[in-house]
């Protein structure tokens, strides 16, 4: 079963921290950049494809209305084998969605919505450029709830400016509070050429020690409240992790549609260019390989590490031989005494303070490997 | 010229401290004498190699033949033996003075006289040359000849007073020189009667024609295709071509004689048959006694040197192989560290040697090294009566076998603008210098004179001295001997492990700080890794010194959004680049920073 990723990469303005590709709302464009999506989603190599996720990202896919999901879901049902238990996600703006829009976002098969929450402190969401308060944020997972929405989740943000351990520690409080099932926390990267990449922003973010520290106590903090880590930066109750995030983890297929979406199909990777205009008017959306051909070798070790759920050591000896197995377990076993990792029986899974310095530990893992 | 009279022949090199202006002299002569056109003259040509360039140095001797009228109406050869300026090579440098009648003493009009020079001067005197002093780049207006003059008197004892005032750089009374060089200098005065007696003052390789060897023609005469003997290891060989050097290539001549300066190859597959200060005769008709003061090259500075990456050890071996073509005083062995693989225990004459050499293997040979801390040699006496000698920290013997230790000393000229004395001296006691005396040159210069341990003079001496006189301060060296020291082995420990290649001999008195500073260096220089790492050092497995490199906090990317995993790759491409530049000691990386990082402690 594959995963459909449809990328909206519209905003109502940019915020000032983020790099992803969007441009501002134009309804105009965004109907043609429908129709293009829809007309993708005929494309041949396609036909007939089983799918059991959908998830619109973005951007801001709520900027669509609910006319404009319909549109784009009905053209999916069209395409594709959609399983009757299909999670189809959408991400959410607070501030883009009132009651109708929720309900038909409900009617036209969305069962899922992320809203980016962020904070429970005002100040912070205004620090952040976010045009929500955190009422308002409240007010529209409720509203969901009302309209039928189960499986709800929320982002938060880690680290970002004049945040600090108490406060993110309150604005974990309250949103655990709200009727969710899901919550991801992602640690604010300061990304190159953003209008956050300057001194005055870093001065007043907290260090990488204390990043850290707030990263486990927000993870113990939300673990004491049903949400269990399952990956680095996503927590959820027991049966709501995301399927269709696990999906990339798992190293399973998805096929990536709009300007900037990726695909893992017919273990090809591969990407559209971050151009709506040409997207708009291309027959066919144009499918760019990645520079490195897909290595589950590679793959495996970089995506599974992420994960609770770990390595498995069974696979690591298919994977990788006998030897370099053994060789992982060992360092494994030392990063254990560190605190970093657990090793048991089966398999070999990361703790909090072995997500933290992930990257390292993946680079050793990749040298034992053998891979270059 | 092309008769043959020794009377018109000078032999003659030209002494100068670094950057006093040796090379531009040799320059304007070369053009004075129509040796080379003007517009095929290259900067500075006797210096042909690109490090040479740079530094303002010559590392290797050279000599050319010049033909030049004098006033007097007569034609006149001159021989010009260029000779390496530095301490390291005072053994080149006593060998070329000794196929000189001459010396041209170039001083700098603003700066005087330096350490340097004086012991190159000293030494040319030894060798009964006639010194010819030379004030140079008069054109400065910092320029104070009169003073200059007076301090050459003063210092060197040599008359001064009437010495060409000349700008090698403009070329301004050039022609003074070469007068004052046929005046002065004695024309060479061997019998061409005796059997054949040539001095070895250089040699180089050349892939054509085998070993080239320069030399001087003390007595007697040599032709191609007759067989010569180098007395010091007996070999024989039939000589293939005879000839001088011109300014840009080498001219064979039928015969070479008496007073002569030329060159002689011999199909000679190996430098080190070859010995700078060898006497050449003839094989079948020998000279009674070798030349005096031959002595065999000894290297006084050892050091490890390792490719970067492991892989490029042949490259290396290789590199070696080559240099030492050219370098009979460059020796090597093969060595292997635990913490650096293969690579090669390298002997230089000194640490201008050892800087030239690695410099040259990564510039001309594109080589990325490690290199150990400088080792000098230790005399180690045991309990069992035996003495040896240690040039590897590795091979140090365990304390309990030691009955005592030796490590040689030099004396040292140390030539400073005397508002620097005490800088100087604060940095000696440091380096557990004994204090001699101290002269003064004239009202502001002093000439300090210490015993130093040669082992503290490896480190960064050079660098140190620099930073405390904002470089007015010169230095010169020469060995004296073995003295009973208190020394000790200190190790470095990562992770709980001894690292090879770290450890190196030191004074007891002085371990402790050492100890101290390489760790802290050491804390400084390796990043952050999964684990917390102790960084130790200790002597004979007791700790002195400890720090602690911080375990990493994070390293990690929160998102990889919409499936995009290309940026995690990339990361990851990133950290793996960075990897190869890291030797793995066990469990912990440690860049090639870190090992360098503990050669310069004198911040």
């Amino acid at each position: 079963m594959t995963g459909i990723y449809i990328h909206i990469p519209f905003c109502l303005r940019k915020c000032p921290y983020c790099d992803f590709y969007s441009v501002r709302i134009d309804n105009g464009l965004l109907e043609s950049y429908i129709d293009a999506l829809c007309r993708n989603f005929r494309a041949e190599k396609y036909r007939g494809v089983k799918a059991d996720t959908i998830y619109f990202g973005g951007g801001t896919p709520s900027v669509l209305t609910g006319g404009q999901v319909k549109r784009i879901t009905q053209g999916l049902y069209e395409s594709f084998d959609i399983a009757d238990d299909a999670e189809i996600t959408i991400e959410a703006n607070p501030c883009t969605v009132d009651r109708d829009k929720l309900l038909q976002y409900r009617q036209a098969g969305i069962n899922r919505i992320s809203f980016g929450v962020q904070s429970a402190d005002d100040s912070e969401l205004k620090a952040l450029g976010r045009l929500h308060d955190y009422e308002g944020a409240r007010r529209a997972v409720t509203l969901a709830q009302d309209v039928g929405f189960d499986n709800i989740s929320c982002d938060i943000m880690l680290g970002t400016p004049e945040q600090n351990m108490v406060s993110l520690l309150y604005s974990a409080g309250k949103i655990c509070e709200l009727p969710i099932k899901h919550i991801s926390a992602y640690m604010l990267k300061i990304e190159k050429g953003t209008a956050f990449d300057c001194e005055e922003v870093r001065k007043n973010t907290a260090d990488d020690e204390l990043v850290s520290d707030m990263y486990l106590s927000l993870t113990e903090h939300l673990n004491g409240r049903g949400f269990e880590q399952y990956e680095i930066s996503n927590y959820a109750r027991a049966g709501y992790e995301s399927r269709h995030n696990l999906k990339y983890w798992l190293g399973q297929e998805y096929i990536g549609f709009g300007a900037a979406a990726h695909s893992l199909f017919d273990k090809k990777r591969y990407y559209v260019e971050r151009d709506v205009q040409k997207y708009i008017s291309a027959p066919l959306q144009e499918e760019i390989p990645e520079e490195e051909a897909y290595d589950e070798r590679q793959e495996y070790i970089m995506l599974r590490v992420r994960l609770k759920s770990g390595l498995e050591k069974q696979r690591l000896k298919e994977l990788y031989g006998d030897l370099a197995a053994e060789e992982m377990v060992r360092f494994c076993r030392t990063l254990e005494t560190g605190g970093l990792c657990r090793v048991d029986e089966k398999k070999i899974s990361l703790t909090p303070k072995g997500f933290l310095v992930s990257n390292s530990i993946i680079a050793r893992l990749c040298d034992i490997a053998g891979l270059s | 010229m092309n008769g043959y009279d020794q009377s018109n022949i000078r032999n003659f090199c030209i002494i100068a401290h670094i950057d006093h202006g040796k090379s531009t002299l040799a320059d304007r002569i070369l053009e004075l004498t129509s040796s080379v056109e003007l517009r095929e003259m290259e900067d500075q040509l006797l210096d042909n190699m690109d490090i040479e360039r740079e530094r303002g140095i010559t590392i290797k001797a050279r000599a050319v033949r010049l033909n030049y009228k004098a006033d007097d109406g007569q034609d006149y050869v001159f021989n010009l033996i260029d000779t390496p300026g530095h301490v390291d090579f005072n053994y080149e440098v006593s060998r070329s003075l000794a196929a000189c009648e001459g010396a041209v003493l170039v001083v700098d009009a603003s700066q005087g006289i330096e350490a340097q020079t004086l012991g190159n001067t000293y030494l040319a005197i030894e060798h009964d040359l006639e010194v010819v002093p030379v004030i140079n780049k008069i054109d400065l207006p910092s320029a104070e000849p009169e003073r200059v003059c007076a301090e050459i008197e003063n210092v060197i004892g040599i008359p001064a007073l009437d010495a060409p005032r000349i700008s090698a750089k403009t070329g301004l009374n050039i022609k003074d020189v070469l007068e004052r060089v046929i005046t002065d200098v004695p024309a060479p005065s061997g019998d061409p009667e005796k059997p054949f007696k040539a001095l070895i003052f250089d040699s180089v390789y050349d892939m054509y024609k085998g070993v080239i060897i320069y030399v001087r023609v003390m007595d007697g005469s040599i032709k191609a295709g007759q067989t010569i003997k180098l007395m010091a290891t007996g070999a024989e060989f039939q000589t293939v071509e005879i000839g001088y050097m011109g300014a840009k290539d080498l001219v064979p001549v039928g015969e070479l004689k008496a007073g002569e300066v030329g060159y002689i190859t011999a199909s000679i597959k190996y430098i080190g048959d070859t010995r700078v200060g060898d006497t050449v005769t003839r094989a079948d008709m020998p000279c009674d006694e070798a030349l005096p003061g031959y002595k065999k090259v000894q290297s006084m500075v050892f050091s490890g040197v390792y490719p970067a990456d492991g892989a490029k050890y042949p490259d290396l071996r290789d590199a070696l192989d080559k240099l030492a073509l050219n370098d009979a005083s460059l020796s090597f062995e093969p060595e292997t560290s635990a913490a650096l693989g293969f690579g090669f225990r390298c002997g230089f004459l000194g640490l201008l040697h050892m800087e030239i050499i690695q410099e040259r293997l990564e510039r001309e040979y594109n080589l990325d090294l490690i290199t150990t801390a400088p080792s000098v040699i230790y005399k180690v006496n045991l309990t069992n009566g035996e003495t040896v000698m240690i040039d590897n920290p590795s091979n140090y013997p365990d304390p309990s076998l030691i009955a005592s230790a030796e490590e040689p000393m030099v004396t040292a000229h140390i030539f400073t603008p005397q508002v620097y004395v005490g800088n100087i001296m604060e940095l000696c006691q440091e380096r557990r210098g004994n204090y001699i005396d101290m002269k003064y040159l004239d009202d502001t210069r002093v000439d300090l004179h210490y015993e130093l341990p040669l082992g503290e003079i490896v480190y960064d001496f050079f660098d140190a001295l620099k930073s405390r006189t904002k470089g007015y301060a010169s230095f010169d060296y020469e060995m004296k001997g073995y003295v009973p020291s208190k020394l000790v082995k200190l190790d470095i420990l990562l992770n709980g492990e001894v690292v090879d290649a770290l450890s190196f001999i030191v004074h007891a008195d002085k371990a402790y700080a050492r100890g101290r500073k390489i760790t802290e260096r050491l804390k400084e220089n390796i990043p952050r890794q999964l684990f917390e790492i102790p960084v130790q050092a200790s002597i004979g497995g007791k700790i002195i010194a400890r720090e602690t490199v911080k375990a990493m906090r994070k390293d990690v990317l929160a998102k990889c959004y919409g499936g995009d995993i290309t940026r995690k790759k990339k990361l990851l491409e990133k950290q793996k680049e960075g990897k190869k530049r890291m030797r793995q000691l066990g469990t912990v990386e440690v860049p090639q920073e870190a090992f360098m990082s503990v050669l310069k402690l004198d911040e």
